[in-house]
């Protein structure tokens, strides 16, 4: 139960973080992403001030083996970089240039972006659910 | 007036702090398209409530910021075609390279992931193409 608090917590503080950072406005995102044209840098300060606090747990994981609530702590990733990592994030980002939007800001904008925002989030669980019909060795 | 980079860098300790959050007290990398994907494809399945919790706060204080008018909600920047093709392009892409912006961005490049960096890298250059094509194109709301 306290596992579920936790996760509902973390959810709600992301969301407001989206919301206050301008993450869940698509024009500024695409202002962001508009390296080749009007770039406005200032997605620096967002990521900068997200990795700040997330290096510092990254950091006190290293020395637990558990979280607070019992569970291990994830094991880190292999490093390889392969097609799948490669083509998933280029495909991702053209998508995300295309409509301003990713995952987590869609997912915050639910209750206030109107029919726009739903559209993408059904075609976003449409794209989801079309690579879980692939088969995997 | 304040700065405008203040609410950037309030806003993005606020995701930094709900990956931290994440992280110690429950032992899960906040990535959002891996907490949609898994309740999507089944992979999930066995710790669906922790994911339905999460995003119920993800979805429902933004919401209710909003509606009491402390939050302000944004205008697309695209058609509703563009919508469906890029919500199928982050869809897919998302599981197929197993994170987004939250998972590789956040919580991959702050463990110094070679993964995450490389993603992160990537997907910013196919989303500065993509905005590009967009405006030559004339694809906007």
């Amino acid at each position: 139960m306290r596992g579920l608090i936790f996760a509902a917590l973390a959810g709600a503080l992301f969301g407001v973080g989206l919301l206050v950072s301008g993450m869940t406005d698509p024009a500024r995102v695409r202002g962001w992403l508009d390296v080749f044209g009007a770039w406005d840098p200032t997605l620096g300060f967002v990521l900068t001030g997200a990795i700040l606090p997330m290096a510092a747990a990254w950091r006190i994981a290293a020395r637990r083996t558990r979280a607070h609530t019992g569970r291990p702590m994830p094991a880190p990733p292999a490093a390889i970089i392969d097609a799948r990592l490669l083509g998933g994030a280029a495909i991702f980002g053209l998508g995300w240039g295309l409509s301003g939007l990713c995952p987590g800001p869609a997912m915050a904008s639910i209750g206030f972006g109107g029919v726009p925002v739903l559209i993408f989030l059904a075609a976003m669980v449409a794209g989801m659910g079309l690579f879980g019909l692939i088969p995997r060795r | 007036m304040q700065p405008e980079w203040i609410a950037r860098f309030a806003g993005g300790v606020m995701i930094g702090g709900a990956a931290a959050l994440f992280l110690l007290l429950n032992g899960r990398v906040m990535g959002a398209s891996g907490i949609l994907g898994g309740l999507i494809d089944g992979s999930g399945r066995a710790n669906a409530a922790e994911r339905l919790a999460f995003l119920a706060g993800l979805a429902g204080l933004p919401a209710l910021l909003v509606w009491t008018g402390l939050g302000r909600a944004a205008a697309p920047v695209a058609g509703p075609w563009v919508l469906v093709l890029a919500g199928l392009l982050v869809g897919f892409g998302t599981r197929l390279g197993s994170g987004c912006t939250s998972g590789h961005g956040v919580c991959g490049i702050s463990r110094l992931s070679v993964r995450g960096i490389v993603a992160t890298l990537v997907y910013l250059l196919t989303g500065g193409l993509a905005v590009m094509a967009a405006r030559m194109l004339g694809w906007s709301a």
